[in-house]
């Protein structure tokens, strides 16, 4: 029986394509998938993001152990502010990509993927043995919805008080009478806001932000438009561009490791920085009209170079576009590669990316 | 659902049209609907052969490929070049501009056994969730 956020009956009502993600009833979406995506760049889109997980971490010790924990250097977190950062394995592979925010210096909140949460509870159990800390599962209480483009913050505006924090900030405030934890963040290259409610409230906070974003354009926006606008902004998605067997280095995540902390996996991540990654996650684009997906093999010079790990038509430049884990000595910016799209190969060129850069402001 | 009553339809959500031995071939307006934006059509070569239940092109929305099946055997006489470049004609007009290839058939009369409109239509809502 797969699960399905507090918001599914809005979905339902707003005649949503409802797919199977990640073991949760989702829309794919609810109009035309490149309708929704062009909303969100130029104006505003809403979506529903409850299956991802959110962690507690709290106690005298919970700073020491993340900064322990997760592979990049914390020290600039100030509470209300948040930082992403990947938490890895013995090998520097992903064991997922992740937000922690401080709340204060001994509370903090991690929002981590759908598909993770039980693996990236226990690997965090395991790690916390006696360091002082209790974490909890809030995943299942908490809501969250992204409010993302350009008229986000206007929409906000009208419903929230408060002032409005600025990017990687975070505050708590009444939005349309829900309490809510506003953060500045998103994963579509616009301005924007992730908000957690209770998922009791998540109802009234989704029916307020339509309301008051509707006579601005706003939209409702499902997976599919997610997954578009992430792709143009070269966002990696876990089980894609990051997994158990991808370090953050070869993702091209360099900001996300620390060279001058131990954390777990950070002697392989260490000597990755310092030698190089065997293999580097470059961006592409077709030069002739096609769709790449993840999984199609690269050729570079005629000889197999690597695969695809997420690809599609990008809504804004009109062509094929996507992200590649490629043998190093191939993946050069400038570089001419070869997609094999059903058994034919299709010219592309490495770009540098992201292929739509962040548009919005830092206020 | 728009299913023209002059057309023929295979399971697969692609129409025919037959005269004089050639048919012409499309994907319906229900498979266009739940395809959503046509963003590149995998056309076939002139000249290949297709067998009927076999894809013989492909239709790429932003999310996901769809193979085309051929609905009737035959030669490939002719494709819509128009789609190179246009690929949502198949969305904004599925039955007419959006066409996708002509076959020679090996069986003038292979399409008649083909479901007719109203057979389609049962068939695509059986197929709607």
């Amino acid at each position: 029986m797969p699960n399905r956020t507090p918001l599914y009956d809005e979905h339902v009502k707003l005649n949503g394509t409802i797919v199977d993600f990640a073991g949760w009833e989702l829309p794919v979406q609810y109009t035309r998938l490149i309708e929704e995506h062009e909303a969100t760049r130029e104006r505003a889109g809403l979506f529903d993001i409850c299956h991802m997980g959110e962690f507690d971490v709290s106690g005298p010790g919970a700073f020491d152990f993340l900064q322990s924990a997760l592979s990049r250097d914390l020290s600039p977190l100030k509470p209300g502010r948040c930082m992403y950062s990947t938490m890895l394995n013995e090998r520097g592979g992903c064991v997922d990509d992740l937000f922690v925010y401080m709340k204060d210096p001994e509370n903090f909140m991690l929002v981590v993927n759908a598909a993770n949460i039980k693996k990236d509870f226990d690997w965090l159990v395991s790690a916390a043995q006696e360091r002082g800390v209790s974490l909890s599962d809030r995943s299942a209480d908490t809501a969250k919805l992204d409010l993302q483009g350009p008229q986000s913050a206007t929409i906000m505006r009208s419903l929230c008080s408060a002032d409005l924090p600025s990017r990687f900030g975070f505050i708590s405030a009444d939005v349309a009478g829900v309490e809510t934890l506003v953060s500045r963040t998103g994963y579509t290259g616009e301005d924007g806001f992730e908000l957690y409610c209770e998922s009791s409230r998540a109802v009234a906070l989704w029916r307020a932000i339509i309301e008051t974003g509707s006579p601005l354009g706003l939209l409702p926006c499902g997976l599919g438009a997610r997954d578009t606008l992430r792709l143009e902004a070269a966002y990696s998605l876990y089980g894609h561009e990051l997994s158990d067997d991808i370090s953050p280095v070869e993702a091209g995540l360099r900001f996300a490791v620390s060279a001058a902390k131990d954390y777990t996996g950070s002697d392989v991540i260490k000597k990755q920085l310092a030698d190089g990654a065997p293999r580097q996650s470059v961006a592409f684009a077709l030069v002739e009209r096609g769709v790449p997906r993840d999984g199609c093999e690269v050729l570079s010079g005629g000889s197999p170079a690597g695969r695809v790990t997420s690809g599609t038509f990008s809504p804004t430049l009109k062509k094929g576009i996507g992200l590649a884990l490629l043998n190093s000595p191939a993946a050069s910016i400038g570089g001419s590669v070869s997609v094999i799209i059903r058994n034919r190969p299709y010219a592309a060129e490495i770009v540098a990316r992201p292929f739509i850069a962040y548009r919005g402001g830092s206020k | 659902m728009n299913a023209p009553d002059e057309l023929k339809y295979s399971k697969d959500h692609e129409w025919v049209k037959a005269e004089g031995g050639i048919a012409a071939v499309g994907i319906t307006d229900f498979a266009q609907h739940q395809l959503t934006d046509v963003v590149f059509v995998e056309l076939p070569e002139v000249g290949a052969s297709a067998e009927a239940g076999k894809p013989i092109a492909a239709v790429e929305s932003v999310k996901a490929v769809s193979d085309v099946y051929a609905p009737v055997s035959g030669e490939v006489i002719e494709v819509n070049d128009a789609l190179r470049d246009a690929p949502e004609l198949i969305n904004t007009d599925p039955y007419g501009e959006g066409w996708i290839f002509k076959l020679k058939m090996s069986d003038p009369s292979a399409a008649d056994a083909l479901m007719n409109a109203e057979q389609y239509k049962e068939h695509a809502a059986s197929e709607s969730h």
